[in-house]
This record gives structure tokens, C-alpha cells and sequence, in this order.
């Protein structure tokens, strides 16, 4: 796996530059992957990804958008409009987590 | 009341009490849902069981459907009446069978409380009531229009009422959609794509319609490297792919659908896969997650919660497709494990998520995919390394024909319970790993 380093932190990405250690991740760090793509997170982005990393410690898997929905109780269309287009992989990205699988 | 009082409180004074006092029944099994997984594993631990043990099956209907087949019928390649049989005629006698709507499942207790009020207390319990469509929980979806312009085929309803839509269709836009994953049968909607294509071609309507596939994921399918293959099959049929669609909404008058992030997609018919959830009892006795799906151990389908409940088939929220294949090979190896549970003895199986499928492509030919939980689809030869006589991840003749006959391995070998060839854990020979 390539290693990068993103705002002085020495990290080990997959392809699509998803941290592939989630040990690896602060955030300091969630902060600096939140700004490559264009999101200035608020007390409401953090919220979310603060669940995503405690939900993964119990799950060892990410949470699905509809997960956050519901365990969180924010709508998912607010989901859409705090990471636009494509928010389970945002959050997930942050979080620096793997891509959420719900998919087989 | 203690448990053993109030087994014989609740069994003294039936049928089920008095077959049980007359063969010594000491210990039960009580499976829930008679579709793939409960038919096989109660048909198979009906022979395997110890004596002393009793297995009671409770479903709600008295007719079993062969599910694979739902994909035919909207193109008239399968009657109808060859995807169902009788409950009672796949289940071996000897089983003690309940028609009864399921209320919910007291874990703590260990007993399963029908509606009505009926009880059937258990010592080891096997949920197997699958995943079903929900067209109610996306706004829009369940209106006037469904079954019609608004159709599906994870039913047997909904199949026969696609055929009909069908018939009536003289071209335009015709959308197949996923709602969301997981659901039962991922590669059913890439099929259904392909099957259309070819109909459309036979029926001299594929020069006036638009076919488009409408899905939440990045690509056509969840594993990469098929994602590739498939999505490759889907260019060359000059099909459209509307990708990370999350539906928000369906307006049947309009004739669109919309997503969260605002796109629209028109249809003259859509042909959706609803939600996919599990039995709504499920999360009425605290034992699911948010889709309802039991929670368990993905290597023994053993509930992380309950050393004696066990989920098979769709119910689990085991992290692989929701397939007949799967329910078959995690029910063989789930047998091993149970007669160690009851037996007391460590566990001697571990499941490893293998799945394989067919995939129709149209034109009489089928692709077939193999994977696990660490695998990706493989190319090679299945199931006899070199030899065949299928070939995975490659559109043949012979894949179409494998699916075809499937059918009937299913009525007369996998419900009965009888061993096939094939392997449940996945086995590497003969095959090659597709460069990723």
C-alpha cells in the first residue's frame, strides 16, 4: 500500500487515498482529509465523525449511511447536505475508515 | 414459572405434546421459516438429530417458491407455475409443521410467541424468515402505480404483474433500479438488465427504448474486478449506468425517480429492487440491527447475543451476498456445528462466506461468479479444476444451461437435503486470480 504524508502525518492509503490503518487517524489528521475535499467541518461534521470511529471500535465495519441515520437520528437528506454528493464515502474518508461495504 | 414447567404446561394438552411424550422428546428445535435455509437445514437435521430431539417448522404460507425462477417469468421463459410446490411437500414427514404468523421470539425465555398467542417454547432456535421487499419505506414507492409502471420481480406478484406490464410496453425509457444494499440476489437486477436487452432485441423494441441501470453503488456490481467484467457487458449492450443514486423518492405521476442529491431519472417503466429488510419480529425481540437482520457470527451463524439462537439464509447480517447459494453452503456446515453444540463440544466449522451465481447475459449465454469474504470472483474453470465443465467470470453457453438445470437440483437435491458436489468452502483450485 502507498504511503503519503498529509499535513506531516506519515499515513498508508489505498488506491482511492482511504486510510487503510484506522489507527493511523486523529483528528488533527480528520481535519486535514476534510479540507482535500472541500468540507469545513462544524460541530455537526464532527458529531458524525466522532459515531463513525466509536461505531467502528464495536462493529470493525463502517457504518452504513442509513447506520448513521438511524443511530444518530439526523436525516439522511442532512447527511447529503453536511458531506454533498456522496456521503458515506466522505464521512468515511474523514473518519479515515474503509468505504462502507454494506455491498455484496 | 421455571422453563421446565412451563414446557409442560404449554405441551400436555397438544398434538405436538403427546407425539413428544410418546417418542420421548426431551429436547426442541424450533426452526422459523420454511423458504431455502429452513427447508434445507430442518429437512437435513431431521436426520442428523440424536434422539430425544423433536424440530417444529413455522411459516405463514403453504407455498414454497423457487425464487431463482422470479427472474424468468417477466420474459414469459418460465410459467409460473413451475417456481412453486406445496410447503407441506418439501418439508420430510416427521417434522412437526405450524402455519402461523410469528410474533416474536422472547430469547430470554426461550420460547416464540406466535400471533394469536400461541407459544412455542424451544431449547435451540434457528431463524430463517429471509428478506423481503419493502416498497413502503421509500416514499412514493408503495403508490397506485406499483405492480405497474412501477414494478419489481422479488415477489411472485410482482413477477407475474412485470410480464403483463411488459406485454402492454411499446418502447421509451425502461429504468431498473436498486434501492439500497444489501439485497437478496445482487447480480438479479445486472440479469434482469440483459435478459430486457435481448427481449427488447426479439420483440423489435430495442431500437425505440433507452435501457438505463440506476444503482447506489460506484459500479455495476460490489467486487471490483466482476464490476469491471459486468460493467463492460453493460457498455457493449449500449446500456446506460446512473451510479451512486440514492433514492429519495419515487413520483409515479411525474414518472420519475429522485435522489437525495436532486437528480432525476424519468421512466416509461421502472423496474425497481425495493429495500430489502429482514422479518419485522426480528427487531420487535431486540435481536436485529437497523435492517433487521440477526445478529451473528459470520463464521458460525451463531447469535452474538444468544449461545442457542442461530440465523441462516437472508435473515443473518453475515457480511456476503444474500443468495441461495449462501443458505446452502453456510446449512452444511452449520449441520456440523450444531450437532458440536448440543453435544457440547467446541465448534469444529468455520464458514468463510463463499457464494457462487449464475448470471445470465441474454442471447443463451450465463457468466458464473465464485467468491468469499477475502476473494474476489475468480477467473478459471468450476467446479473441477482445468476440467470444468463451467467457466467463471466468461459469458458461455454452458453457464446458461448450469442455470437452467439449476432448478431442478434445487427441488430434488438442496430442499431435500441431500449432499452435491460441491464443496462449501471455496477452493482455489483451478482457478486464477483476476488481476485486480
Amino acid at each position: 500500500m502507498p504511503m503519503t504524508t498529509i499535513a506531516g502525518h506519515e499515513v498508508e492509503v489505498n488506491e482511492e487515498g482511504f486510510l487503510t490503518k484506522p489507527e493511523q487517524w486523529s483528528e488533527d489528521l480528520g481535519a486535514e482529509l476534510a479540507k482535500l475535499i472541500g468540507i469545513d467541518m462544524t460541530d455537526e461534521h464532527w458529531n458524525l465523525v466522532r459515531f463513525l470511529r466509536k461505531d467502528y471500535d464495536v462493529q470493525h465495519e463502517t457504518a452504513t449511511l442509513r447506520r448513521v441515520s438511524t443511530q444518530t437520528g439526523k436525516p439522511v437528506k442532512d447527511l447529503f447536505v453536511l458531506f454533498p454528493a456522496k456521503p458515506a464515502k466522505k464521512m468515511a474518508y474523514v473518519a479515515g475508515l474503509p468505504k462502507p461495504k454494506g455491498c455484496v | 414459572m421455571s422453563r421446565r414447567s412451563r414446557l409442560a404446561w404449554t405441551g400436555a394438552h397438544t398434538r405436538t405434546g403427546i407425539i413428544d411424550a410418546m417418542a420421548n422428546v426431551t429436547k426442541r428445535l424450533v426452526v422459523l421459516g420454511a423458504g431455502t435455509a429452513g427447508t434445507m437445514v430442518a429437512n437435513r437435521l431431521l436426520k442428523s438429530l440424536p434422539d430425544g430431539w423433536s424440530i417444529t417448522v413455522v411459516d405463514k404460507s403453504d407455498t414454497h417458491y423457487y425464487q431463482p425462477g422470479y427472474l424468468f417469468i417477466p420474459f414469459g421463459m418460465l410459467p409460473p407455475s413451475k417456481v412453486t410446490r406445496p410447503t407441506r411437500d418439501v418439508l420430510a414427514k416427521g417434522l412437526d409443521v405450524v402455519a402461523g404468523e410469528i410474533d416474536r421470539v422472547d430469547a430470554d425465555a426461550n420460547v416464540v410467541y406466535l400471533e394469536g398467542g400461541r407459544e412455542l417454547p424451544y431449547d435451540q432456535l434457528v431463524i430463517a424468515t429471509g428478506t423481503s421487499p419493502r416498497p413502503d419505506q421509500t416514499p412514493g414507492m408503495d403508490g397506485p402505480e406499483l405492480h405497474k409502471s412501477v414494478g419489481e420481480f422479488y415477489t411472485y406478484e410482482g413477477a407475474v404483474a412485470l410480464r403483463d406490464a411488459l406485454k402492454k410496453f411499446t418502447g421509451g425509457r425502461l429504468v431498473m433500479h436498486i434501492t439500497e444494499m444489501p439485497f437478496k440476489c445482487p447480480v438479479a437486477p445486472l440479469e434482469f438488465t440483459f435478459l430486457a436487452e435481448d427481449w427488447l432485441r426479439k420483440n423489435g423494441l430495442r431500437d425505440k427504448t433507452e435501457l438505463v441501470f440506476v444503482t447506489p453503488l460506484d459500479g455495476a456490481f460490489t467486487k471490483p474486478v466482476a464490476s469491471r467484467a459486468l460493467g463492460h457487458l453493460l457498455k457493449e449492450k449500449g446500456i446506460s449506468v446512473e451510479t451512486d443514486f440514492m433514492i429519495e423518492s419515487v413520483d409515479q405521476e411525474a414518472k420519475v425517480i429522485r435522489s437525495y442529491d436532486e437528480r432525476e431519472i424519468a421512466y416509461d417503466q421502472l423496474v425497481t429492487v425495493p429495500l430489502n429488510m429482514g422479518a419485522d419480529f426480528v427487531a420487535r425481540s431486540g435481536l436485529g440491527d437497523e435492517l433487521n437482520y440477526v445478529l451473528v457470527d459470520k463464521h458460525t451463524n451463531r447469535s452474538t447475543q444468544y449461545d442457542n439462537i442461530w440465523a441462516l439464509g437472508d435473515a443473518s447480517n453475515i457480511p456476503t451476498s444474500k443468495a441461495g447459494a449462501v443458505a446452502h453452503f453456510s446449512v452444511e456446515m452449520f449441520e456440523e456445528n450444531f450437532l458440536d453444540a448440543i453435544a457440547a463440544r467446541p465448534l469444529s466449522r468455520s464458514f468463510d462466506g463463499h457464494a457462487n451465481c449464475f448470471v445470465e447475459s441474454g442471447h443463451g449465454k450465463a457468466l458464473l461468479l465464485d467468491f468469499n469474504y477475502d476473494t474476489e470472483p475468480l477467473t478459471g474453470t468450476f467446479p473441477l479444476a482445468k476440467v470444468g465443465p463451467m467457466s467463471l467470470l466468461k459469458e458461455s453457453r454452458i453457464n446458461h444451461i448450469g442455470k437452467l438445470a439449476f432448478r431442478q437440483i434445487y427441488w430434488n437435491m438442496l430442499l431435500p437435503g441431500r449432499n452435491i458436489p460441491i464443496p462449501p468452502e471455496m477452493r482455489m483450485a483451478g482457478k486464477i486470480p483476476a488481476e485486480k
